[in-house]
């Protein structure tokens, strides 16, 4: 017996996807630049491709990322991956070794049992259905998690997992019943003819003494190719596309590829790539301490890839980065919602069901239309300076900041010019996170303009959100440091002498200076060589945001202070004396929701000054101790 | 400096000084407090107004607009709207928590659109 | 038949409520936090609005504890109140459980720490002052700046720390612009070459001859008057403070500066008295102060049986207010204890 009907709906489904998706990547292939074309071909034949497989084996077989999230949420992604991948391997192997020929086609491993019902009594065969069927366990319990992360999210460490579509319910129900149809269509066939192991033979044997089980098992079979097939029909319009075009955006990602500015076919290989896992949304702070659960990136990325009104979604989101370090699949979720904020209105419909299926999509930009003009700014005043310092339009609010740095700047005997002292211009960030690049520019320009003509070598910032826009978006000839950095190098070399406190304190990393520039290290050395630095969970990388974040045009204030509270128990859990912040912000965001002291690293330091002057007297007395320090 | 920028847009005619409430085009009023409930809780202390980056540099008063938009007395500020620079300290000031920036971004989106008769 | 009752809190509605009970032949412990019974009426100089010296109702609240039923324990606070049967244990700090057949709450009010509202700078500048700190200087007859001079401009800020959710602190602490409208005129009194401001978002003169001694700062002691929430301050080179505010009347931002800046400071519910709620089961509401039962016709009652309120416990209040709210809480207890 070479054919059976049943056999179809399993063979159309997989033909399908199988062409479906190499022809799709092909596309996207070709959608790529030319560098990146480049990038990607030398990848292949370069140590990328060992990286590739590498990452492939350890991120979308072993799922080591989401064990780091959560072993249990670890094992079940890993058990139907890995578990699903071997199961057809070793079927494979099984029916090329086992079966009537050497070479064939995979319905006659898939549904091995079916064609070879004695198979498997005695011998090799028989420890080899051992295995097969200790695979088909192992999947099933893996199975048995994802039906309880469906219904008990918390079980498996996730706060809350994702909301489906319909479509996304139909692919996860056929998913669902694949292997409980293989192990019930397996275990009758082993039923009716006394063969299988210790799942598939005992159970086979159980059913076999209640019903006729030779004649139901074709029942199954059926449920069996059909699930499957629907499961590969609907692949690439539902979340599970992620399985194969997870391994392509592997291979795109480890040649050096990046997602730029605009919408890109990269970038839709990434939206591709999402397995709405909701690992993103469980590790959002808008969604466990403020209750909004509908903006997280699994939703944006749903939303892009059906077509739907994103404009709600993308502007309600802290930019804090939290998801992007977390996400299993590695797609750059804060660039993704980048290149969305700086879209302009667009006719937005809803892709209907089948176009989704569309091999090439037209990837329409549009650019947003100005708003907002500057015109009106003149030129700033010319001063000279060795050092620029620029405080921000957020520093002005804790002025406690502005004269801690200038204590500072007298204390090590800098020579620089308050840039921003007469409340200056802002920096240009707040404009660029709500996608108006071209507006800000006009900012930058009337900066840059102050800045080159100062002559300064050096531009010292406290703020976080400033330090990252000057390095990124500005032209600048001066080394850019922040405050932190600043101060950092001061005590290097000497320059400034705090002496030792022993207080408690705990440091807060700032979403722009932590993850948005990777500065960790500074603030630390710092906070150990002043005082008593206390380690917090989550930190660096995994740093809780304040919710001040100017990222997000629309949050109301009720929302932040949740957030803001939230997070400051975490920080204050070992009752420190003080939580130390490196961004006027979160200083501002932190003192309204917190009991304990929030101070800035400035401050800081300037407490731990031994040559302190009582602090409601002038400072003009101090200028012959700073003669001393180097200049 | 004010006066010069009103005549630009073609204002030749002197218009009345009075606020004609009936007349008012509460459009943007709409369009802003659908998406920025919070514009509602405004009780003009000015505190926005007073911290402005855009403030040290040029005619933008928050208060005054907020005031404008919900009388509809729209066309003094047509102008003004555009020289927000996004900053969002007139947020972090706001005793009663508007949220101004927001407001200021919608303001400036919905006298595009209302330039171009679709609001 | 004479009943023991507790009150917690030794300042004007403490005071006023142990007099008046006593007055009744109740017997009556005062515990009182501090070093000696008074409660903040102490540090001011003179009171609104008739500018009356503070000293005249310290003596008359001085002479009120003068009573054979009055007992007061200083330095101690109120920890706990618990039901023991029909009476009330009240556990004190120095843990000793005092047994009393009912309970006046009376713990009054803390000062808006200033330092909170940042941008004003209060503890960064020298000049940055806040309205009892300034009342000192009344007594101490020393209005000078920090550096010893004699300031030619003084400003008040209204609203610190009150009608401002930043601080979560929503509701209007009442006294404020009526106490700055008096300080003002105090400081033109005392140092005539000195121009005052006010910096205000409404004038709030709610009580009896407090809209008058507002028309008499404008029309007698020449006292400006600017309505615009002030952003912030910073100081200047010569130790100065200036001020951002916008100047809403006129439209347009206005820039100043004062050599010294007074942060009228609001009302909080006091610290000691949140902690005592929480520990007994005392209702607070959504402005952290008590709860009471009723708030037109039972705002001395608790929802504790035998506990009542008298005072800046339940809301902001004036001195005048305050007393007639002790005397209303006695009316309450004295009611409840006929019927035990």
């Amino acid at each position: 017996m070479n054919f059976e009907p049943f056999v179809i709906p399993f063979n159309l489904g997989l033909y399908f996807i199988l062409i479906y998706t190499v022809v799709r990547c092909i596309m996207w292939f070709q959608g790529l630049s030319r560098a990146d074309k480049l990038r990607l071909q030398r990848g292949f034949f370069g140590r990328p491709f060992m990286q590739s497989i590498k990452e492939i084996l350890s991120e979308s077989l072993l799922h080591r990322r989401i064990f780091k999230v959560n072993p249990v949420l670890g094992y079940m992604h890993m058990s139907l991956a890995f578990g699903w991948f071997l199961l057809i391997l070793f079927g494979t192997i099984e029916a090329d070794y086992f079966g009537a020929h050497h070479l064939n086609p995979p319905s006659r491993a898939i549904f091995f049992r079916y064609f070879n019902p004695e198979h498997g009594a005695y011998g090799f065969a028989h420890i080899y259905g051992f295995w097969m069927d200790f695979l088909l366990a192992f999947i099933l319990s893996g199975l048995l998690l994802a039906m309880s992360k469906r219904f008990r999210p918390r079980t498996m460490g996730m706060k809350k997992t994702t909301k489906h579509t319909i479509v996304d319910r139909i692919a996860l129900t056929s998913l669902w019943l694949i292997f409980p149809s293989r192990l019930m269509a397996e275990s009758l066939t082993c039923g009716a003819n006394g063969s299988g192991s210790f799942l598939t033979g005992n159970l086979g044997a159980l059913l076999a003494s209640v019903m006729p089980a030779g004649e139901v098992a074709p029942l199954f079979w059926w449920l069996y190719s059909l699930s499957l097939g629907t499961f590969f029909v609907l692949l690439p319009v539902s979340r599970y596309f992620h399985i194969p075009v997870e391994m392509f955006l592997i291979f795109l990602r480890n040649s050096g590829i990046k997602s730029g500015d605009k919408a890109s076919s990269f970038t839709e290989v990434e939206l591709n790539a999402c397995s709405s896992c909701g690992v993103c949304i469980s590790t959002c702070q808008m969604s466990y301490a403020a209750g909004i659960n509908n903006i997280q990136s699994a939703y944006l990325i749903k939303g892009l890839r059906t077509g739907k009104d994103v404009s709600d979604i993308t502007m309600n989101c802290l930019m804090c980065g939290r998801c992007e370090e977390k996400c299993p699949v590695g797609i750059e979720l804060g660039p993704l919602r980048m290149i969305q904020r700086r879209e302009g209105k667009r006719i937005n419909e809803e892709i209907p069901f089948l176009s989704q299926y569309s091999l090439k999509r037209n990837i329409v930009s549009t650019e947003k239309e100005p708003t907002h003009s500057y015109k009106y700014l003149a030129p700033g005043k010319e001063v000279k300076a060795d050092v620029l310092f620029f405080a921000g339009c957020m520093t002005h609010l804790t002025p406690s900041i502005i004269v801690a740095m200038k204590k500072i700047f007298e204390e090590a005997g800098v020579n620089y010019h308050f840039m921003d002292a007469d409340g200056g211009v802002c920096c240009g960030r707040p404009l660029m996170l709500a996608g108006r690049d071209r507006e800000a520019r006009e900012l930058i320009n009337h900066n840059s303009e102050i800045i080159w003509k100062s002559g300064a070598k050096m531009l010292v910032t406290s703020c976080p959100i400033c330090y990252k826009v000057f390095r990124e978006s500005y032209y600048l000839d001066v080394e850019v440091l922040h405050h932190t950095q600043f101060i950092d190098m001061l005590i290097d070399e000497g320059a400034l002498r705090p002496g030792f406190m022993h207080e408690k304190v705990v440091y807060h990393d700032p979403c722009e200076l932590g993850r948005g520039s990777g500065v960790y290290d500074e603030p630390r050395n710092i906070i150990g060589y002043v005082a008593d630095l206390q380690q917090t969970v989550e930190d660096r990388s995994e740093a809780l945001c304040c919710g001040g974040s100017i990222g997000n045009l629309s949050l109301s204030s009720e929302k932040r202070s949740l957030i803001a509270k939230d997070a400051i128990s975490v920080l204050t859990k070992n009752n420190p004396s003080a939580v130390i912040t490196a961004c006027p912000l979160c200083k501002k965001t932190f003192s309204n929701a917190s009991e304990t002291k929030v101070m800035d690293i400035a401050e800081l330091v300037v407490k731990a000054l031994p040559s302190k002057t009582p602090k409601k007297v002038f400072i003009r007395q101090k200028k012959s101790a700073a003669e001393t320090v180097k200049n | 400096m004010s006066q010069g920028e009103a005549n630009r847009f073609g204002f030749t005619i002197n218009k009345s000084r009075l606020i004609n409430y009936d007349k008012g085009d509460q459009r943007v009023r709409n369009y802003i407090t659908e998406r920025e409930p919070s514009f509602r809780l405004c009780f003009s202390c000015g505190s926005c107004t007073a911290t402005c980056t855009a403030g040290s540099h040029t005619t933008i008063n928050l208060r005054r607009i907020n005031v404008l938009i919900r009388r509809g007395d729209l066309d003094p500020i047509r102008d003004e709207v555009t020289r927000c620079m996004l900053c969002g300290k007139c947020y972090l000031t706001c005793p009663r928590g508007v949220n101004t920036r927001n407001v200021l971004a919608l303001a400036a989106e919905a006298m595009k659109m209302r330039e171009r008769n679709e609001l | 038949m004479t009943k023991h009752v507790v009150i917690a809190g030794g300042g004007v509605a403490g005071i006023e409520a142990a007099g008046a009970l006593a007055d009744l032949g109740q017997t009556v412990t005062i515990i009182e936090k501090e070093t000696a019974a008074g409660g903040h009426v102490k540090r001011w100089h003179a009171l609104f609005p008739d500018r009356r010296p503070a000293e005249e109702v310290k003596k008359y609240l001085s002479h009120r504890l003068k009573n054979k039923n009055i007992t007061v324990i200083n330095n101690t606070s109120v920890n706990r109140i618990r039901h023991h049967g029909h009476s009330l244990t009240v556990e004190t700090s120095a843990g000793d459980n005092i047994n009393a057949d009912a309970v006046i709450v009376a713990t009054g009010f803390d000062l808006f720490d200033a330092a909170r509202k940042e941008e004003y700078g209060y503890g960064i500048y020298n000049n940055v002052i806040t309205a009892p700190e300034l009342e000192d200087m009344f007594n101490n007859d020393a209005l000078v700046t920090r550096d010893g001079r004699k300031p030619s401009r003084i400003g008040f800020v209204h609203c610190v720390g009150s009608r401002d959710e930043k601080v979560c602190n929503h509701y209007c602490s009442k006294v404020c612009c009526v106490t700055a409208v008096k300080q003002a005129i105090e400081v033109r009194e005392k140092l005539p070459d000195c121009e005052v401001f006010c910096f205000y978002m409404d004038m709030r003169m709610f009580g009896p001859y407090y809209e008058e001694l507002y028309r008499e700062a404008q029309e007698v002691h020449n006292i400006n008057f600017i309505r615009g929430k002030v952003s912030e301050a910073s100081n200047t080179i010569n130790g100065r403070i200036a001020v951002k505010v916008e100047d809403t009347l006129a439209g347009r931002p206005l820039k100043m500066e004062l050599d010294v800046l007074v942060l009228m400071t609001g009302m909080e519910m006091s610290r000691s008295g949140a902690r005592l709620a929480e520990t007994s089961g005392l209702t607070t509401g959504k402005n952290r102060f008590l709860s009471v039962t009723d708030n037109h016709i039972h705002s001395n009652r608790s929802n504790m049986h035998g506990v009542f309120y008298a005072g800046a416990c339940t809301a902001p209040m004036n001195i005048t207010d305050t007393i007639s709210h002790a005397r209303a809480a006695v009316m309450e207890t004295v009611n409840y204890l006929s019927k035990l």
